[in-house]
């Protein structure tokens, strides 16, 4: 399959400056005294918290359970004492804090037992149970919990790519990781070929990776085919890559699995080897710490670590560096402090020098020379998106399948004009989700109104047929005269069950008289089981009534 | 509290079945027009408008009644859909831009559990028994505002929702509009 390649469109080759950090090999950090574990780490549900501060723990203790379907669970990466639970940095975009646990090592770096998994015999619901349990997330960025992706599901999976094309520019943790530690990579891809029981299996490298193509290659078992892929951003990106390889298509607005191929990151694939083999959650992840610094290079990093940790582990800034990028130049995004810890997201630490990463020029309007369209990997119009997103018209940018568009920067890195093409998107991106979200409340909202109102109404009914049948037993009474023949055998059982019926209801009516909490989502009610133990504890013994 | 949780979730099931069996029954030739202009409103349901809540109002626009350009929680943004909507230009509005979201909290050492606010919540996002402390559920507030009046101890009060990650917007690209043309 792999001899005949297929030529996805647009793309480009901004330079690589991979050798900065791919010469030496992955190094080991020395235990820091203080860790800080964001709970939101992966796509979907942040975790939820098992410790609380002054709690000891082990290293691969959990202390975050996987909390939903999509989610995973997070660990202790040392030995040592919770400190806190509280909102923190973290690498994100806003620079704004997210709930996380800080932990003071004891320095005895301490671990619970660990045990392997019989994956091979385990029922694959309960390895993927195990996996989830493990905190295994997507390492190239996306951060999809993994064990979701291991269900072959409805959708029939029949191969499986393995991507270590690594095609940003400066990053190299996956060249070394697939160099240093292919036979075990492999072995990780072997359980996920056995998850979802695919025959074919691709491991897809851009040839700029001589070493670990070769390493791969050497490692790979019979029914494993590692495939040199050419060099051009973005090449690594799921859909781009799927291409390449298979010649197949994903339908817009879908995925790979559509067209039956699942995608994994190579870095996944060495955890996933550690989690089977060793029993081991997802610790560490291999970081790339480049740019403008003294001792460039690729570190094993806990989960955890303070960025400012790692960049002193990498000789610290030079002189003259202008702020950092988290990922990669492309896709990345400028870090606003480096108190945040790396987390499984975190692939690269960029340190800007202004000759590498000069002030982006002032933009000039759009000349619509197309450049942007024909660099586009997602075959979109940038410039059209542009237009209807700069002018907040996001239903017309929608209709240019705003949603395609991967992020990857080729349109922006081709612009004459220097246009910040993908601000406008992740803009216009974010305002649409917003409203969404808005439009899924407000209907929520509607909803309950008019369940209110349906309750009222039918209250007052109840109230008035209690009425009315208290003033006729009042009128019967009075004419009670024997010859009263009971009059329709039928109405008098009817009227018989509703009596019992209100009966009940005033019963329970006496136990509780609001009745606004039920089809509630799991969100909702533990925030009512929370309010309830505060409850408890405002009102005390005396409100405690059943 | 157990009996509690029981009889509730006993009583959630009935009224779930009542109002499904109700909303197919007795479902009303609702006027599309009114639907399609009620989906446009926020559904804060706070009256603002002059009307006793979102559809009535979405009623009075579809009989010419009333301006569309009366909901503060909509918006200019909420004008300019609705004026999309019935395909009329959209009308001057003055003071609309909406304040921003928040929620209505309720000082849980203060409340007195009169249930005073439980019966002005539209929504029933009010949870509590009489002589209980009430707390309003955060993901179900409208932000409406129905039920300070009616605190006699005054201890509900509106808080903005704060901004975290998953709430965080991507901003409107600033060097481009000091360039804009
Ligand atoms: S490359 Fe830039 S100038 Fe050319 S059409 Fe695209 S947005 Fe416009
Ligand atoms: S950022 Fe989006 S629009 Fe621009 S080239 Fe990449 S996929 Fe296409």
């Amino acid at each position: 399959m792999g001899d005949r390649l297929h030529t996805f469109n647009g793309g480009i080759h901004p330079e690589g400056h991979k050798a900065e950090s791919s010469a030496t090999p992955i190094r080991d950090m020395a235990l820091l005294p203080r860790y800080v574990v964001p709970l939101r780490q992966h796509i979907g549900t942040p975790a939820r918290p098992l410790v609380q501060a002054g709690d000891k723990v082990l290293r691969g203790q959990p202390i975050g359970a996987a909390e939903g379907y999509v989610s995973t669970a997070v660990h202790a990466p040392t030995s040592g004492t919770v400190i806190a639970v509280e909102p923190r940095a973290v690498p994100h975009p806003s620079g704004l804090f997210d709930l996380a646990v800080a932990i003071e090592s004891d320095g005895e770096d301490r671990a619970v037992d660990f045990t392997p998994l019989d994956w091979r015999n385990l029922d694959p619901s309960a390895l993927r149970n195990r996996i989830r349990d493990l905190g295994l997330a997507g390492l190239g960025g996306a951060v999809f919990p993994s064990y979701i992706k291991l269900n072959p599901g409805a959708q029939s999976i029949h191969t499986l790519i393995v991507n270590g094309a690594e095609c940003e520019p400066w990053i190299t943790c996956d060249d070394r990781l697939m160099r240093e530690r292919a036979a075990e990579t492999l072995q990780g891809v072997a359980i996920m070929a056995h998850a979802l029981g695919v025959k074919t299996v691709l491991v897809g490298i851009e040839d700029n990776k001589p070493e670990a193509l070769a390493a791969m290659a050497a490692a790979a078992p019979a029914g494993v085919e590692v495939v040199a892929v050419p060099t051009r951003y973005p090449g690594g990106g799921g859909k781009q890559l799927t291409y390449t390889l298979t010649g197949v298509e994903t339908p817009t607005g879908g995925r790979s699995t559509d067209v039956g191929i699942q995608v994994f990151n190579v870095g996944t694939a060495y955890s996933l080897y550690r989690a089977a083999m060793l029993g081991e959650p997802l610790l560490s992840r291999v970081v790339t710490v480049t740019g403008h610094v003294a001792r460039p290079g690729n570190f094993e990093t806990r989960i955890g670590t303070p960025l400012a940790d790692l960049l002193t582990a990498a000789g610290g800034a030079n002189p003259g560096a202008v702020g950092e990028i988290i990922g990669g130049p492309m896709m990345g995004f400028d870090l606003m402090d480096l108190a945040a810890p790396v987390t499984k997201a975190v692939n690269c630490l960029i340190v800007k020098d202004p000759v590498h990463f000069p002030p982006r020029p002032a933009p000039l309007p759009c000349i619509r020379c197309g450049a942007c369209a024909r660099s586009c990997p997602a075959d979109l119009q940038p410039f059209e998106m542009y237009w209807f997103s700069r002018a907040k018209d996001f239903g017309k940018a929608q209709s240019y399948n705003l949603f395609d568009c991967i992020e990857c920067g080729c349109c922006a890195y081709v612009c004459p004009s220097h246009i910040p093409l993908v601000d406008f998107f992740r803009f216009a991106k974010s305002e649409i989700w917003e409203r969404e979200q808005e439009k899924r409340a407000s209907d929520q909202a509607r909803q309950r109104h008019e369940f209110k109102e349906f309750r009222l109404e039918r209250e007052k009914q109840e109230k008035a047929e209690k009425f009315a049948k208290a003033a006729e037993k009042q009128k019967e009474a009075a004419a009670a005269g024997p010859a009263a023949a009971p009059a329709d055998p039928e109405a008098e059982k009817k009227k018989a069950i509703l009596q019992a019926a209100l009966e009940r209801a005033a019963k329970a009516k006496e136990g509780v008289t609001p009745k606004n909490t039920d089809h509630l989502p799991p969100r909702v009610e533990r925030e009512i089981a929370e309010i309830d133990a505060r409850r408890e504890q405002v009102v005390g013994k005396e409100g405690g009534e059943g | 509290m157990l009996s509690a949780i029981l009889v509730m979730a006993a009583i959630g099931l009935v009224l779930g079945g009542i109002l499904g069996w109700a909303s197919v029954s007795y479902r009303v030739e609702e006027d599309p027009l009114v639907e399609k202009i009620d989906a446009v409103l926020p559904q804060t349901q706070c009256g603002q408008c002059g009307y006793p809540g979102c559809k009535p109002y979405a009623e009075a626009i579809a009989k010419g009644e009333a301006e569309i350009n009366k909901c503060p929680p909509g918006g200019l943004e909420g004008i300019k859909r609705m004026a999309e909507l019935l395909g009329v230009e959209p009308p001057a509005a003055e003071g609309m831009e909406p304040k921003p979201k928040s929620i209505a909290v309720i000082d849980e050492n203060t409340c007195i559990g009169c249930t005073l606010c439980i019966q002005s919540c539209p929504v029933d996002a009010i949870i509590g028994a009489a002589k209980q402390m009430h707390t309003i559920i955060a993901d179900q507030c409208t932000g409406c505002e129905l039920c300070l009046p009616p605190c006699p101890v005054d201890c509900i009060a509106m808080v903005v929702v704060k901004e975290d990650v998953t709430t965080w917007k991507w901003r409107y690209p600033v060097h481009m509009m000091k360039r804009a043309a």
